[in-house]
């Protein structure tokens, strides 16, 4: 693997691992079941850091798509390389990050959605999440890869 | 509940509001500030202002509040469902439903008092405490599951029926306000043990009054006219101008980015923060800076992010197309 693809991988993984562990802190769960209370992870914990930090990586998320996306087309190398699970997981992305644009709208000021929308859109994204999860678990461990 | 609430009857509900306002003279009670209509689909929020001078602390919105809003409280189903790990806190105030010296799940207004010298004079002041209704609630934008709700007219609130009772809500909200009961609500009928802990309950500005054309129920039973209500630019309007006229200062208006109720004291609200009992259920009256804000100016970064990604996908492509030649 070159070393842009390797650089690639990488920072795929961190964002993944970072835009999760934020996501799931916007549930109180890290509270309630004292992994906030592990020393070094009381940041779990605090609602306003995660949600910060679930922006952040969100930002990073997008340029990652968007880098090889382009990368994909001016390359050359076609959507028609994608694998099976690619192609899933490329739809998964592109729906979490539809869901949660929509998601960062409904955080402005002034913005009166019904309790409808804000649960379908709440649904919506953490479904994808643990579509998003369960798919790569079975990459990883069958050794899948995104293009052929 | 509150899904069976139709724009046609929030619409309905505001134009007979507007009607009253514009006249002027429908409403018995306190004075209702002059208004634009209230259907306009550019209305602003609804604002409250608090003119704590005139408070007394007799405690009749506290009364008024709980027996207008006594059907929307908690009966909670006892025994309370076991809950893992043991060390999650159970909280039940259905044996305490007469205290109103706090907010609590039954209690969604209460008087604080503050003993104060300011100018060398020595004042009891007495304020009426609920939830501010912040301009961009974070327990509303925060809530994890939606639960919550901000309405055009300004006021936010928690859906009973849907609550899993987190308490993220009291958890974000600068003021801490909302309370929690246990043993009520739709985790009973999910995963009990696991996940959730009743329903957490505040102040929602009497919405369904407000639906109907009423005053919310604190506004309405204040023999003194404490409160008043209306457009926020007019409240703010009116606040300055009170606060201008008596020397006095301002709470509310900046506080979390902007809330939708507003206090006017003849005391420096620092001072009556010092003198106010805080804690549990008791709000300070301190600054509190915008919560949303980084949120808010991180999302003007996620503009930026789609260009970040187009540049270095062309610079890769510049770079090879470079070693190619």
């Amino acid at each position: 693997m070159k070393a842009t693809g390797k650089t690639r991988s990488y920072g795929y993984a961190i964002v993944l691992f970072l835009i999760t562990l934020s996501g799931f802190g916007q549930m109180p769960i890290f509270g309630r079941y004292y992994i906030a209370s592990v020393p070094g992870l009381g940041w779990l914990g605090e609602f306003y850091t995660t949600h910060v930090l679930h922006y952040a990586a969100a930002i990073a998320l997008i340029a990652l798509a968007v880098y090889v996306l382009f990368d994909f087309v001016m390359n050359g190398v076609g959507l028609k390389r994608l694998t099976t699970s690619g192609y899933f997981k490329t739809g998964i992305i592109s729906g979490l990050i539809i869901s949660g644009c929509l998601m960062v709208v409904k955080n402005f000021p002034g913005i009166y959605w019904s309790h409808t929308t804000i649960i379908v859109l709440d649904l919506t994204h953490l479904s994808l999440c643990m579509a998003l999860l369960m798919l790569s678990l079975y990459t990883l461990v069958m050794k899948k890869k995104w293009i052929e | 509940m509150s899904l069976k609430i139709s724009r046609r009857t929030f619409i309905k509900g505001s134009i007979a509001a507007a009607g009253t306002v514009v006249a002027g003279t429908g409403i018995s009670g306190p004075d209702f500030a002059a208004a634009g209509p209230l259907s306009d689909e550019k209305q602003e929020p609804l604002s409250t202002l608090l003119d704590i001078r005139k408070c007394i602390g007799c405690e009749e919105c506290v009364h008024a509040c709980r027996e207008v809003n006594a059907a929307k409280y908690p009966e909670p189903r006892k025994p309370f469902p076991k809950m893992y790990p043991k060390t999650v806190p159970v909280q039940d105030w259905s044996e305490k439903r007469d205290v109103t010296d706090r907010l609590t799940p039954y209690n969604w207004i209460f008087i604080q008092h503050a003993s104060v010298t300011h100018n060398g004079e020595k004042m009891e002041l007495t304020i009426p405490r609920r939830c501010m209704h912040c301009d961009n609630p974070p327990c509303v934008k925060l809530c994890p599951w939606g639960a919550a709700k901000q309405e055009k007219n300004g006021l936010s609130r928690i859906d009973a029926d849907l609550c899993l009772g987190g308490s993220k809500c009291k958890n974000v909200c600068p003021w801490s306000i909302p309370e929690r009961q246990t043993g009520v609500g739709l985790y009973l009928d999910l995963l009990p043990a696991l996940a959730g802990n009743g329903v957490m309950y505040k102040c929602d500005r009497c919405y369904n009054r407000l639906e109907k054309d009423e005053l919310p129920a604190c506004i309405e039973a204040c023999p003194e006219n404490v409160q008043s209500i209306g457009p926020r630019s007019e409240i703010l309007e009116q606040a300055h101008s009170l606060a201008k006229e008596i020397n006095g200062y301002v709470y509310g208006e900046h506080e979390n980015g902007g809330t939708n109720t507003i206090y006017v004291s003849p005391v420096p609200f620092d001072q009556l923060n010092a003198a106010i009992e805080k804690g549990k259920g008791k709000p300070h009256l301190a600054y509190t800076k915008n919560m949303m804000a980084d949120g808010t100016n991180l999302s003007r970064a996620m503009l930026i992010a789609p260009l970040a990604g187009l540049a270095a996908a062309f610079g890769k492509f510049y770079l090879k197309s470079k070693e190619d030649k």
